[in-house]
């Protein structure tokens, strides 16, 4: 396993390389475009890597551009879950604000090495000689890789983190700052280039001047990071609609420790002994964050009810402190389900054209989890029509139909799909659909005309003599 | 003018007794199924102990794969390497009712999953032995002794540990059967119609189909029968009840894959074919008795009985050497353990091994029937007042369950029933009597209306059926003229009427309290989760599952997991391993090898283990939190049970003097074997002294190593420890044989025993 992983390293090393060899010869960018100053802060404190990323654009071209292409490397484009990037309003400081501005994937005709593109547009073309300054964060998954692989219960787990210690861009880059933040001051390693500098919990690269497009300087950071690698393979979340006053949210959940495996023995003994000691990488505790005005919670799994949970509920948000049924150590897994019920009227409304929608939440409950897959299911009351569903980010879409309780025609379900779901992505998205309220009564009325039928039968029965002799 | 209007009256009484005796049993049902729900209240809806779970997993597996598939399942996630057949050695009834239960609720859409079906079958059913109660109980003694007995079976305790909400077992399903079978035994009987008869061979298909407890059915039946024909109550209506039950039954029951051949060649069923032939013999004579002039009636006889006898002799001479010539009689174990209580303690430790086959002690009785105990003596004296084929049947079988179930207490659920039906009957004639006496003697009421009520009383209570009862009722009226001027005779003293009438309502308060504690707390624990109160409030031990659902999601899907048999069934369903015993203990040696590999050293344990391909072996240790069923409390039956086929495991190695210890008096082999080790693997660095809460005393060896396992997993509470079998070490020319010499110049004997008495080597 090992000599596998270091052949992997030697691999992306020798690609790395390469890039930095061949990038400097040929410069394909928009040539009028130029970065004065870029800033890039890396957070490393949890599984997720955080990337803020701040650049003063400048246009010294003849025309003016509508676009600012960010580049990555591939081996990083595919942990990308979510970029985002705002423009900053306002020179002084007191009245900076942020207007988001939308990025996209962009595939460029011809991209040294396979580096891939996301375009940022502009909102208002950047004029000839003007410069903007812009905000970048981008979130990476996956990205930290256990070294070694494996672990025993007493040791604690490294990491490695690969990335440039230039920032790779399709343009030049006059001056520019790296600095990477670790959980801790346990840093087994890092890659020393030039202008390499380590103070506490930070480590930094630069400045550097005058980088030509494409620069590329791979750096390794390998340190200690035991904060819960809580990952998600698979979430399903299925949200019911009853018009009859509920919500019903069923999640789940495929959890696994993705941190370095566990290795050889476990003792109990030992884990409730010595807590600081033994088990640091492994977690037994996650914290799901609800909406406000949860009601009949439960948390189970495939045998049963698991009895270690809390709920506290306040009028602002509701959370579910939740126990898996063991401790999970590096690659241990467990499945689990929790489901609750939310009043209606805080999430479902009429819009103006007198349809109605369902405004809820995106994205995993759970605290600083990734999600390798998530599928939302909105389960829509029977007979309701020609639903459609607003997300803020691209997603998978298709329509499945569901029975429930007596259902005749079945209902219509909005399946939503995404994949690497980190976080940021909990923000609200919108499934509209037109809804008659007659046919809330379908239901107990069949019930109602079941019951009468019956009953007639059975009177028309007592009534009736079937016998062939008196 | 007053005839008819006395008419009218009595037809509006009619049907508001009707009405009244529908919501009562309706009632009656909501009590049954609704008193069973405390294990779904005050824990979770799950299945319960040991057997549901296969019950479970096999209802699963029929929901999914569907009913040709299930009869040829082949499960080879048990009995490894043997494997299990599983289509044809259950008993299908009850799996095929929650699956067609389940199947029934998805076609019209309602989705409730196939657990929360199984949970609540046990409880539907209750329901519907009441009901069954009821209309059993109105054929032996009309409807109040119904109601009563209903009422008391609803929460009979002893019915309750076997069907709470998430006892999803046979027997859940095997009482309802069991009661309706009588029932219309009974009924066809009253009635002589083959209508009920042939429904009656279908009930006892279903009875068959659930329970191996059918052959109670197939025994007592006969028996009844015979007594009928002996007391010289023989008649066509006994003829029509008992002869299509045996063809049409044995027929049916033969179609049960479980059953098979033996529905004809096991001595179980020896008696309803002797009973057959002996019923054929009486008609004819009665036919032939009929035909005849007595003279020539006399003579025939003498003729017949002269070479009947000897046709006679030669067949019972060749069935007794055919029966003797197998090695059991004819008989399973369970059934000769019934026979000669001392059989199974003797014979076959692995039936003795489990408590649910022990003989119960008095104070079980008090749990499990409680009052109900004390008004059955009357109810016996109650039916043979008069004595009718119909009550003699209860009679037998209240005689013959009250001694099955002084064999074995899992046989207390046959018990309760009959028990229940002649309490009912107890407990409605005493009111009968008492009621009568305080209407007599009541001032203002004038003797012309007492006799009213109590002619109405007596038509609703004894209606035969509904399509001749107009004739009937005339009938009764004339019959009740009578018998009102006989009765009068009978009355008790008001004070005493009373005072009688009042005690016994607080009987059955007591009972009533008494039910509902045993309910509530003594039997909805699902005991694969524990609790238990301390001054800091509720504390949930849920250390199995917690285990079993480790082993689900860290394990390889084709790893072999040893245990002892217990945890096998809850080890496949909940951890989906394989395993090597389960609860279906078919296999006695299989059973002996793993009690061997557990009561041995842990190299030739690993050994064993090895052989058998097993990864993991888990022991359940309760000496932490002093959970008392553990391993090391089941230990002694693993020697006995290994001893029993590998004799080098002999079970005085592991007592000191006689007594089973694991302090440090115990024997060096106790201290030794692979139980003890893996159970108490580092058990002393909890506490410092390796105190064990259940043996209440500290153990005697304290720090040692494994060297041919690996503790891999642990509960929060230790109940539950899994181990893993270390990988062979790489052999080493050199080194292997000096160690090789060496090992076996110290322990030659024990080494080379096991080498030969392991049967996968």
């Amino acid at each position: 396993m090992e000599g596998l992983l270091r052949l992997r390293l030697a691999l992306v090393f020798s690609v790395v390389a390469h890039l930095s060899l061949l990038v400097r010869s040929s410069s394909l960018s928009s040539p009028e475009l130029q970065i004065v100053n870029a800033e890039r802060r890396i957070d490393l404190t949890s599984h997720i890597v955080r990337v803020y990323l701040t650049l003063k654009v400048e246009n010294a071209g003849t025309s003016p551009a509508s676009e600012i292409l960010l580049a990555f490397p591939p081996t990083q484009v595919d942990r990308i879950a979510l970029v985002k990037a705002a423009a900053t309003v306002g020179k002084k400081k007191k009245k900076k604000s942020h207007l988001p501005l939308d990025v996209n994937p962009i595939a460029l005709p011809v991209a040294p090495n396979g580096t891939k593109h996301f375009a940022i547009s502009l909102s208002n073309p950047l004029g000839v000689g003007e410069s903007e300054t812009l905000e970048v964060f981008y979130v990476l998954t996956h990205s930290l890789e256990p070294f070694p692989v494996e672990i025993s219960q007493s040791e604690s787990q490294l990491v490695h983190y690969h990335d440039s210690a230039i920032i790779l861009s399709p343009y030049l880059i006059k001056q520019q700052i790296t600095v990477i933040k670790t959980p801790s001051t346990k840093v087994e390693s890092f890659t020393k280039v030039e202008l390499t500098d380590r103070a506490g919990t930070e480590i930094k690269y630069g400045p550097y001047d005058e980088r030509p497009p494409y620069s590329f300087s791979p750096v390794i950071v390998h340190f200690e990071n035991n904060n819960p690698f809580a990952v998600v393979e698979e979430l399903v979340r299925e949200v019911e609609i009853s018009h009859w006053g509920s919500l019903q949210i069923t999640e789940h959940y495929k959890l696994v420790n993705a941190g370095a495996r566990h290795k050889g023995i476990f003792s109990r003994v030992e884990y409730q002994s010595r807590q600081s000691l033994s088990g640091v990488s492994s977690f037994k505790h996650l914290l799901a964050r609800l909406p406000p005005r949860v009601h009949s919670a439960y948390y189970r799994d495939d045998i049963g009810n698991i009895s270690s949970s809390h709920l506290r509920t306040d009028s602002r948000k509701s959370e579910m402190e939740i126990e898996p049924r063991y401790p999970l150590f590096g690659g241990w897994k467990a499945t689990f389900v929790i489901g609750y019920g939310l009043p209606l009227q805080d999430f479902l409304f009429e819009s103006p054209d007198g349809r109605r929608y369902l405004n809820f939440s995106f994205g995993c409950p759970l605290a600083e989890t990734v999600v390798d897959k998530l599928t939302i299911k909105v389960v829509l009351p029977e007979g309701s029509q020609n639903p459609s569903a607003v997300v803020p980010f691209p997603v998978e879409q298709h329509l499945e139909t569901s029975y429930s309780y007596l259902d005749v025609i079945g209902r219509t379900v909005v399946v939503l799909e995404k994949e690497n779901v980190v976080p940021e992505h909990n923000s609200p998205f919108q499934v509209y659909y037109n809804f008659n309220p007659i046919f809330m009564l379908a239901e107990p009325l069949m019930l109602a005309s079941a019951f009468f039928l019956f009953f007639v039968a059975y009177v028309a029965y007592l009534h009736i003599d079937l016998s062939i002799r008196k | 003018m007053e005839a008819t209007e006395n008419g009218k009256g009595s037809t509006l009484r009619y049907a508001f007794g009707n009405v009244l005796s529908f919501f009562i049993l309706l009632l009656i049902g909501i009590l049954a199924f609704s008193i069973r729900l405390f294990s779904v209240i005050k824990y979770e809806s799950v299945i319960h102990e040991f057997d549901p779970y296969f019950n479970y997993r096999v209802t699963q597996y029929l929901t999914k794969n569907g009913i040709y598939d299930f009869w040829n399942w082949f499960d080879d996630r048990t009995w490894y390497p043997l494997g299990r057949v599983i289509g044809g050695t259950v008993y299908p009834g009850l799996t095929l009712t929650a699956g067609t239960l389940w199947w029934i609720l998805n076609s019209l859409n309602i989705p409730l999953s196939v657990e929360t079906v199984c949970v609540f079958t046990a409880p539907i059913f209750s329901a519907n032995a009441a009901w069954a109660t009821y209309l059993l109980t109105k054929e032996v003694k009309g409807t109040g002794a119904g109601l009563m007995a209903a009422a008391l079976l609803a929460m009979v305790p002893s019915y309750i540990s076997r069907s709470v909400a998430g006892s999803y077992d046979n027997e859940a399903v095997a009482i309802f059967a069991l009661i309706s079978t009588f029932y219309l035994y009974i009924k066809t009987l009253n009635t002589g119609s083959l209508f009920y008869a042939t429904l009656n061979a279908i009930a006892y298909f279903y009875m068959v189909c659930s329970w191996g407890g059918y052959t109670f059915i197939i025994n007592l039946i006969p028996m009844h029968v015979l007594l009928c024909i002996v007391t010289g109550r023989y008649s066509s209506r006994l003829y029509i009840a008992y002869a299509p039950l045996v063809v049409l039954g044995t027929l049916l029951a033969s179609l049960v894959p479980v059953v098979g051949f033996n529905a004809v060649m096991t001595s179980e069923h020896f008696a309803s074919f002797l009973v057959f032939i002996i019923i054929h013999v009486v008609a004819l004579v009665y036919y032939i008795k009929g035909i005849l002039s007595p003279k020539m009636f006399k003579l025939a006889v003498t003729l017949v009985v002269s070479v009947g006898l000897v046709v006679c002799c030669a067949v019972i001479a060749v069935l007794i050497a055919l029966v003797a010539s197998s090695p059991t009689k004819g008989w399973s174990g369970r059934s000769l353990s019934l026979l000669d209580p001392t059989y199974a303690s003797k014979y076959i430790p692995i039936i003795a091994s489990v408590s649910e086959h022990q003989p119960p002690t008095w104070p079980s009785y008090f749990m499990d029937i409680n009052v109900l105990a004390f008004l059955v003596p009357a109810g016996i004296i109650a039916c043979f007042l008069p004595l009718s084929d119909a009550s003699s049947f209860v009679v037998l079988y209240i005689v013959t369950s009250v001694y099955f179930s002084g064999v074995m207490v899992r046989l207390m659920l046959v018990l309760a029933p009959a028990a229940c039906i002649m309490s009912g009957i107890a407990l409605s004639e005493a009111f009968d009597v008492f009621t009568r006496s305080i209407k007599f003697q009541l001032p203002g009421v004038s003797g012309n209306d007492a006799v009213k009520t109590d002619k109405n009383e007596d038509s609703v209570k004894e209606r035969p059926s509904k399509k001749n009862k107009k004739k009937e009722k005339e009938n009764v009226e004339k019959a009740s003229i009578k018998s009102q001027i006989e009765k009068r005779l009978l009355v008790l003293p008001l004070e005493a009427s009373v005072i009688a009438i009042l005690l016994l309502v607080l009987l059955g308060a007591f009972y009533v309290v008494h039910c509902v504690w045993a309910a509530a707390e003594a039997y909805s624990a699902p005991s694969i989760v524990l609790t238990s109160y301390s001054h800091d409030g509720l504390h949930v031990f849920d250390d199995f599952r917690e285990a079993y659902a480790w082993l689900r999601h860290n394990t390889e899907v084709d790893d072999k997991v040893a245990s002892w048999w217990d945890y096998g069934y809850q080890t496949t369903a909940m951890a989906n391993r394989t395993v090597i015993v389960d609860n279906n203990t078919w296999n006695n040696t299989h059973i002996a090898t793993v009690g061997t590999a557990m009561s041995s050293p842990e190299k030739a344990a690993w050994e064993i283990f090895n052989s058998l391909d097993v990864k993991y072996v888990l022991v359940v240790f309760g000496g932490l939190v002093g959970y008392s069923s553990d391993d090391i409390n089941k230990f002694l039956w693993m020697v006995r049970i290994g001893g029993g086929v590998f004799p080098h495991i002999k079970e005085p190695d592991y007592l000191r003097d006689g007594q089973y210890r694991i302090d440090s008096q115990a024997t060096p082999t106790m201290l030794n074997c692979l139980m003890y080790k893996l159970s108490y693997y580092r058990f002393v660095e909890t506490d410092g002294k390796g105190f064990d809460r259940v043996r209440q005393t500290e153990i005697g060896k304290k720090y040692f190593k494994l060297t041919h396992f690996e503790e891999v997993f642990t509960t929060h509470h230790w109940m539950v420890r899994i181990y893993k079998l270390k990988p062979p070490k790489n052999r080493i020319r050199g080194k292997a044989k000096k160690s090789k010499s060496k090992a076996s110049s110290t322990t030659t004997s024990r080494r080379s025993g096991t080498r030969k008495k392991n049967p996968w080597h």
